[in-house]
């Protein structure tokens, strides 16, 4: 099956037919969402205003830690069926999860100042989101530091299934230990925590944000694709001139 | 076995061990990774109090009627409704410090008191509007800290 999906051409196929689906679902989403987070929900009994800078720092910190999993995903496939198109999947989502992972820090900390009334402290679940940042980070200059492109994207396979492992110590480090974080409140055992006014932008952001990053990810792996062809052409002519 | 099953195996292998390893140094460092130690906690680990003598991180709450401000000093007792710690703050107390509400506080113990060089404002995991936050204290079935 996983044969039958990695063929470029017929991937090309299908995500050109998929492409304007998902940049309008999302684009009806995002504005829905930014809405009803920004004018047509309550604020927080105690937070105030403040409480709507959770409508994007929720979403982008999902965003980062399932776009995470998916990348190593992605590369358990190219180191144990070494298919290329994987690579090209992995690095086609390691900047936009690198960017929701910045964004997450941003707003956490916009939140953090006049909340907490600091703008970082070192308590588990900041450390280790921005340790997330830095695997993206390490993949991003790994998989380029070679000579050769097969090692890098090698490497950088390699470091990305290590940063699995900080995946659950993002998700339980507000469980596991004390921190300054709030724990978490729409999954939880005994349902949100949340008033479904300002769950339902939230659940907007997070599926309209889910989209578009597929949207950008489709587009990146297309760019790359033709990138690799061109490669190709021009070292068969210069092949040519040579002999 | 196919070579792929078997790098399959091997990656997942090694994940696994990894897994444990980090989960082991997590365990023998979580002293450090605990942001801050409960009034109750620092009773249990060091019964004395003045025995301390590093800088600590206390958290609970604010206890009710005990915040007392005088010449830009504020003092009050921190709780986590078992055991309290006096503390003396003069420095800026973030928006949402008030009675009943969770804090931690950074500083070193001195004749008992905790001396504060910072007070931190500890939010929880509940969100809702005011007039649903009015509603549950009307009713007298507010579970959360004290508004």
């Amino acid at each position: 099956m996983f044969d039958w999906l990695a063929n470029p051409n017929r991937f090309k196929r299908i995500t050109n037919k998929l492409e304007p689906f998902l940049i309008v679902i999302s684009v009806i989403l995002i504005t829905l969402g930014l809405y009803f987070g920004l004018f047509d929900s309550p604020k927080d009994y105690q937070q105030g205003d403040a409480v709507r800078i959770m409508y994007v720092h929720v979403p982008s910190a999902w965003l980062a830690s399932l776009l995470f999993l998916s990348l190593a995903i992605s590369c358990v496939f190219y180191l144990a069926w070494k298919h290329p198109l994987a690579d090209i999947i992995s690095s086609s989502i390691a900047p936009i999860g690198a960017m929701f992972s910045l964004l997450t820090l941003i707003t956490g900390s916009l939140w953090g100042k006049p909340m907490w009334g600091t703008w970082w402290v070192w308590d588990a679940r900041l450390t280790s989101m921005l340790v997330l940042f830095f695997f993206y980070l390490g993949y991003i200059l790994l998989s380029n530091a070679f000579e050769r492109k097969i090692d890098g994207s090698k490497s950088a396979s390699v470091l990305a299934i290590i940063g699995v492992i900080n995946l659950p110590i993002i998700k339980f480090s507000v469980d596991w230990w004390h921190t300054l974080h709030q724990p978490s409140s729409i999954l939880r055992f005994d349902g949100p925590s949340i008033d479904n006014q300002m769950l339902l932008p939230l659940i907007l952001m997070i599926t309209g944000f889910s989209i578009f990053s597929l949207y950008i990810i489709t587009i990146n792996v297309k760019t790359k694709l033709i990138e690799k062809k061109c490669e190709a052409l021009l070292l068969k002519s210069n092949l040519r001139e040579f002999v | 076995m196919n070579p792929k099953y078997r790098r399959l195996i091997i990656i997942v292998f090694i994940t696994l061990t990894l897994g444990l390893a980090t989960k082991l140094i997590l365990m023998a460092l979580e002293e450090n990774i605990i942001y801050f130690f409960t009034p109750n906690e620092i009773k249990v680990k060091y019964g004395n109090k003045q025995d301390i003598q590093k800088k600590i991180r206390v958290g609970g709450l604010v206890l009710e009627n005990s915040v007392i401000k005088k010449d830009g000093t504020t003092k009050f007792n921190i709780t986590d409704r078992s055991h309290q710690i006096e503390v003396l703050f003069d420095g800026p107390l973030p928006d949402l410090f008030r009675e009943g509400q969770g804090i931690v506080v950074e500083g070193m113990f001195q004749n008992n008191k905790l001396i504060a060089s910072q007070v931190l404002a500890k939010h929880d995991e509940n969100y809702m509007p005011p007039e649903v936050a009015d509603a549950l204290i009307k009713n007298g079935v507010w579970q959360g800290e004290k508004k």
